[in-house]
């Protein structure tokens, strides 16, 4: 049935179009833009989250000659990036529309960047997974130095245009190795191929283009040795787009991590857990170590976001299917935490009072204590404190790693996220115990009531989840069943 | 002598005429109208080895596209030409060296041994397929539908992005505005000094 397998692409092609329909919508309606391009931009996210949970739980199903495939790890990581976008477009309303340099298409580019996303995670050849991943990297050169008027934004923008193209480059000349040594774009057939030809395993030329592309795929997505861009991004950028960076893409790079590692070079597994355990160590090193030495409270989060990024890649390179479904879990719950810390950072800021250092932070305590409530819970679980979701979901990640008997990864990755404690904490010191002279920064913000309930909404799903961590884990591991 | 060669002979001398013009021409903006005529001669070409879409792509793409940027370059910067064209003699023999190096290996790689008459049939011989722009449109419009589409959107998010970055509304340009500048007058801009001779003014 042509139809029932056109459903499939619902998603995309509802967010293609709308769109286009908001980029209209911010050209014509003049003194409405504004609010019909939000309008928009939310329905569209609306309207992918509702056809993606249609499409959990079905057969998996190939379209457009292996380009395409929507499975349930597709459909959930697609609910999911919608959802959190939709969080994202909602906490950064507000800051993005009293921005002086505001424009129609900051949403427009979101939504793009969020297509490419949704391209990425349902990739079934090299061909739609390098366009999904350009498409989802293209608007946010753009997007990072808009709604600013600082040499700084350009700067950040040019060094990931720069470190970006560079990263394609070297994904593709890995591709292209790839291609040809197996001859072919899909990853099916790649995988085939390597599973029936042993001797293909020892050649140098495959080899490389693995390497080539696990560093184009470390790059984009910020793991050491190719994390120098990641701070000076989240620093450069506005903090509604640090908001946008911070969160979602994450969920792009695990959906891009198992279209790479399981569908196309399982077979090579023995190669790749050796770069993912340098990569993975070298992250929560340099991630954990780095941050300390931050007073910008940006850049300190980008380097928490390297350390996770470690984390993340200990959950693949444990074992098959349970690694996968710690990761996913992991991934899932860092997101939400990333979207909540980043989101209260967006709500106290104002686009020329915006929170850059952590002694921005002084006397939050005092003035909002619910809402340095809310921040301290969410650090206390990024740092991986008992009751709250973060340190289940380092749980599961360090318990398949210790059952598939990476006993010398597990030691070192608890030591530094002992190490990462220190600097989540000082914030909450410095929100609660350090009283600032002159008027702090969110002195000239009121965050509205709506937007008060929406942030204690999402600190208050972390503690949930910390509590009872079975439910979410359920539902990351049925997405792995069929498997 | 058939038809087909003498139009290959004429586009062939033409080719060669006009690459060696663009080296040869003093001015460089003529030059770059020779390599035009250059890509002309070649499109020709093309089109007699029944690759049609490669020939309209070379006039499209190349001539339309890439030439009038070039053009326009040449045109914003000042060349000159004496300061390049001097040491000519001293790195001709290095240049000849280079050009021998080339021919010789594109000998090796395009030579009769392996495109020569022996080894390839002639077009008259090979079956008649369709055209080679329907071919491709096929391809693109069935099997590397998805792809194609995706890239028409990464290059509709590009135009988006580029435009968003550089575009500035009438509010935030710097323009004349010829109602203010006739309305002004003299007191607004001129302040008028009394100087006092033998104390310091300024």
């Amino acid at each position: 049935m042509l139809s029932s397998k056109l459903s499939c692409v619902y998603p995309e092609i509802w967010l293609f179009c709308l769109s286009c329909l908001a980029l209209m919508t911010d050209l014509y309606l003049k003194r409405w833009a504004k609010w019909t391009t939000y309008f928009v931009s939310q329905a569209a996210l609306v309207g992918v989250m509702f056809f993606a949970f249609g499409l959990i739980g079905k057969k998996p199903s190939v379209l457009f000659y292996n380009a395409f495939i929507m499975d349930d790890i597709a459909a959930l990581l697609k609910f999911m990036i919608a959802g959190i976008g939709f969080f994202v477009c909602m906490y950064s309303r507000k800051f993005v529309f009293e921005s002086p340099h505001y424009r129609g298409e900051y949403f427009v580019l979101c939504l793009f960047s969020i297509l490419g996303m949704l391209v990425l995670v349902s990739a079934r050849s090299f061909l739609s997974l390098y366009l999904g991943i350009e498409l989802f990297a293209l608007p946010l050169y753009a997007l990072i130095t808009m709604l600013k008027d600082d040499s700084i934004g350009p700067e950040a923008a040019m060094k990931y245009f720069i470190m970006g193209a560079l990263a394609s480059g070297l994904m593709l000349y890995g591709i292209s190795l790839v291609y040809g040594i197996t001859g072919s774009f899909a990853m099916p057939e790649i995988a085939t191929i390597l599973f029936q030809n042993p001797a293909l395993h020892a050649n140098p030329a495959l080899l490389f283009g693995v390497v080539f592309i696990v560093a184009g795929f470390a790059f984009k997505f910020g793991a050491v040795p190719f994390h120098m861009w990641l701070p000076d991004v989240y620093e450069g950028s506005s903090i509604a787009v640090t908001l946008f960076l911070g969160t979602l893409p994450k969920l792009a790079a695990f959906g891009f991590a198992i279209r790479l590692f399981s569908d196309t070079f399982l077979a090579l597994a023995g190669y790749w857990q050796g770069l993912l355990m340098v990569m993975a160590v070298l992250s929560l090193l340099i991630g954990n170590v780095a941050a300390i030495a931050q007073t910008n409270l940006k850049r300190m989060l980008g380097y928490s976001t390297i350390a996770h990024m470690g984390f993340l890649f200990l959950g693949l390179l444990a074992a098959p299917q349970q690694g996968y479904v710690a990761a996913l879990n992991y991934i899932i719950v860092y997101t939400l935490m990333a979207l909540g810390v980043f989101g209260i950072l967006t709500a106290l800021s104002r686009s020329e009072y915006e929170i850059q250092n952590i002694h921005d932070l002084k006397g939050l305590g005092v003035r909002y204590p619910w809402i340095a409530f809310l921040l301290m819970m969410l650090l206390f679980s990024l740092a991986g404190i008992p009751p709250f979701a973060g340190f289940y979901a380092k749980l599961f990640v360090l318990d398949v790693l210790m059952k598939a008997g990476h006993m010398g990864l597990a030691i070192p990755a608890v030591l530094l996220t002992v190490v990462g404690v220190f600097y989540y904490l000082r914030v909450v010191r410095v929100m609660f115990f350090e009283v600032s002279d002159a008027q702090p920064v969110h002195a000239y913000r009121i965050i509205s009531k709506p937007g008060v309930a929406l942030l204690s909404l999402n600190s208050l799903a972390i503690l949930m989840l910390g509590i009872f961590p079975t439910p979410l884990f359920n539902v990351c591991s049925g997405v792995f069943a069929w498997r | 002598m058939k038809i087909e060669q003498v139009v290959f002979y004429i586009f062939s001398l033409l080719a060669i005429l006009s690459a060696s013009m663009v080296i040869f021409s003093k001015n460089s903006v003529k030059s770059a109208l020779f390599l035009i005529l250059t890509f002309f001669a070649t499109a020709g070409i093309w089109m007699l080895l029944e690759a049609e879409f490669l020939a309209l792509t070379l006039i499209l793409v190349y001539v339309g596209a890439v030439m009038v940027l070039f053009l326009f370059v040449i045109m914003m910067l000042d060349v000159d030409i004496a300061s390049l064209r001097e040491g000519f003699t001293r790195y001709l023999p290095f240049g000849l060296g280079v050009a021998a190096l080339l021919i010789i290996g594109l000998a090796y790689a395009v030579g009769g041994e392996k495109f020569g008459l022996n080894v390839i049939t002639p077009l008259s011989i090979q079956p008649k397929v369709a055209s080679n722009i329907v071919a491709l449109g096929t391809v693109l419009f069935t099997r590397f539908l998805y792809p194609f589409e995706l890239a028409g959107v990464l290059l509709l998010t590009a135009i988006v992005a580029a435009i968003s970055l550089t575009f500035r509304s009438r509010s935030q340009r710097i323009a004349f505005i010829a109602s203010k500048q006739i309305e002004t007058r003299k007191e607004d801009r001129i302040k008028l000094v009394q100087f006092e001779i033998g104390k310091k003014n300024l």
